[in-house]
């Protein structure tokens, strides 16, 4: 995250003014208005905000899943006009092909991109022991336990290669203890390649001890409230790092962003009918 | 005293379905033996068999079950392949789709076979109007099922497919066709037996041969036995298509483990 060109190296995204009006039957709701910040490159950057303030609207439209009502989504300075199929995405579902063994999954991004059959086997097989899941190659994936769903669903997001890598919610079905190793092993696979991470998550303390910066969102419609940067030393343990005194001072800090919007978003969403906007 | 409830072993429910089965055809036999003017109602299973019997001997039941078969197979492929066809093409143009939704809806509901005498008098008495009745019946069986199938696939694979970079070709491939593949197989179930019904139902009102016309002129003879015969070829030939359908479908949902 940089303001004026501070940090690592240049903008790998950017969002510009970015709005997103939702419709539905006749309807419109404003989830998102003129949303600015940048993603420098090589940066792990999260996204935290109320329930219901966009945050996955804004990696659905870095990815070109969806088009901003008004602004501009920039990746390596090139604006975004439709689907990105060079940023790897990782849903808040498994999104794993429930026909194909964890192999195949791996291997499929690949084969939709022509790569031959032995290199993409070599390469699946490659992140199948980076995520640790040796011996499960032909395994189908409801014979996974979450935790290992999620790290199939990783290397399919990471096995193309991609420099910029969206996550949406990844660990939020997991169980707590499951979530903190898949943290730790995700931050040490980033420290790796230094790809560059927009990572949206409703809980401030994942946000804090994975990231470089946090942008905070306002509730509905969202701006960008705050942007703070996480001046943790790395390598960090994420079973270790919360008990550290800055990350208690920088929960604080963070919390106070976040604490009236959260009031604010709650109050929204008690007063009025469910709206049924993402 | 309570005592849980043992649900019956294997070799139980066999005998209890053998005595079911068996029992009916008891009961069969004594009305008819009993009843000597129930023959001409329901006939007598004995006769039955004698029939199918002095059928497949003389080798005449041949040729209308190749005739029935062939009406009903050919339908049944044509209706078939259309309505996997059709479902894929409105999943790619959706303004077709929405142009046609209420359109098709309103035709599910009519009775195909009330369209059978439209057939006969466009396509003659001929295998082509039966074929062609059963073709409208299963294509409407595959039709909606397979929608509803591609329906059913989960918006995050193919989300995800895209961005890794799927063509329309690999997302058919890859993520579309095995998705449904579970309920177009099982519309295939539904439909093998309706392509039967719909070739015998198409040959009782108009045909030189085929089983149904066998049934029709048995029927018009008064000769329950014949028209029982009748459903017995049938069922010879639909029980094994049938489980050939069933193998099929148990391999497509091989990978649920």
């Amino acid at each position: 995250m940089t303001q004026s060109g501070k940090g690592v190296g240049a903008a790998a995204v950017e969002i510009d003014g970015v709005a997103h009006v939702f419709k539905s039957h006749g309807r419109e709701l404003t989830v998102l208005q003129d949303a600015t910040f940048k993603v420098a490159s090589g940066t792990f950057v999260s996204i935290v905000g109320p329930s219901g303030c966009g945050k996955s609207t804004i990696l659905r439209m870095i990815s070109g899943l969806l088009a901003p009502t008004a602004g501009t989504v920039r990746i390596d300075g090139e604006t975004v006009t439709g689907l990105r199929t060079d940023v790897g995405f990782m849903f808040q579902t498994d999104a794993l092909i429930p026909w194909r063994t964890v192999l195949e999954n791996i291997a499929l991004p690949l084969k939709f991109q022509g790569v031959a059959k032995a290199e993409r086997e070599d390469r699946a097989r490659a992140w199948i022991a980076t995520v640790g899941l040796e011996g499960f190659e032909s395994s189908y994936p409801h014979q996974l336990s979450g935790g290992m769903r999620k790290r199939v669903s990783l290397a399919c997001t990471l096995v193309s290669d991609p420099s910029t890598i969206l996550m949406d919610e990844p660990f939020s079905a997991l169980d707590v203890q499951t979530r903190n190793m898949m943290e730790n092993e995700l931050i040490s696979i980033w420290a790796r390649d230094k790809k560059t991470v927009v990572f949206v998550t409703h809980d401030l303390e994942e946000a804090i001890a994975l990231s470089d910066y946090v942008v905070v969102l306002t509730a509905r419609p969202a701006r960008v409230k705050a942007v703070r940067a996480i001046d943790l030393p790395r390598p960090r343990d994420i079973l270790n790092v919360r008990t550290e005194q800055a990350f208690h001072d920088l929960y604080t800090v963070l919390w106070n962003d976040m604490r009236d919007e959260v009031r604010r978003s709650y109050a929204d969403e008690t007063a009025k009918p469910s709206t049924g906007a993402p | 005293m309570s005592a849980a409830v043992q649900p019956l072993s294997k070799s139980a429910v066999h005998a209890w379905r053998l005595g079911l089965v068996g029992g009916f055809f008891g009961l069969w036999m004594l009305a008819s033996a009993l009843y000597p003017t129930a023959r001409y109602v329901v006939g007598d299973p004995v006769l039955v068999v004698v029939q199918l019997y002095d059928w497949f001997l003389e080798g005449s039941i041949f040729g209308h079950l190749a005739l029935t078969a062939i009406e009903a197979m050919l339908g049944f492929a044509v209706g078939a392949l259309g309505g996997v066809a059709v479902g894929l093409l409105f999943l790619f143009v959706p303004a077709l789709r929405h142009l046609f939704d209420p359109i098709l809806a309103i035709l599910a509901v009519v009775p195909r076979i009330v369209l059978a005498p439209m057939f006969m008098i466009w396509f003659g008495l001929g295998i082509v109007s039966k074929a062609a009745l059963v073709t409208l019946i299963v294509f409407f069986i595959v039709y909606f099922n397979v929608e509803a199938g591609l329906r059913a696939v989960q918006g995050h694979l193919i989300d995800r497919a895209r961005l890794y970079g799927a063509n329309g070709f690999q997302l058919v491939r890859e993520i579309y066709l095995p998705a449904s593949l579970v309920w177009l197989v099982s519309s295939l179930k539904v439909s093998i037996g309706f392509a039967f019904l719909g070739a015998i139902v198409a040959e009782y009102l108009g045909a030189t041969a085929g089983i149904g016309s066998l049934i029709a002129f048995a029927q018009s003879q008064n000769d329950p036995n014949a028209v029982m015969a009748g459903l017995g070829v049938v069922f010879l030939v639909v029980v094994p298509l049938d489980w050939i359908l069933t193998r099929i479908e148990r391999k497509t949902v091989a990978w649920r483990g």
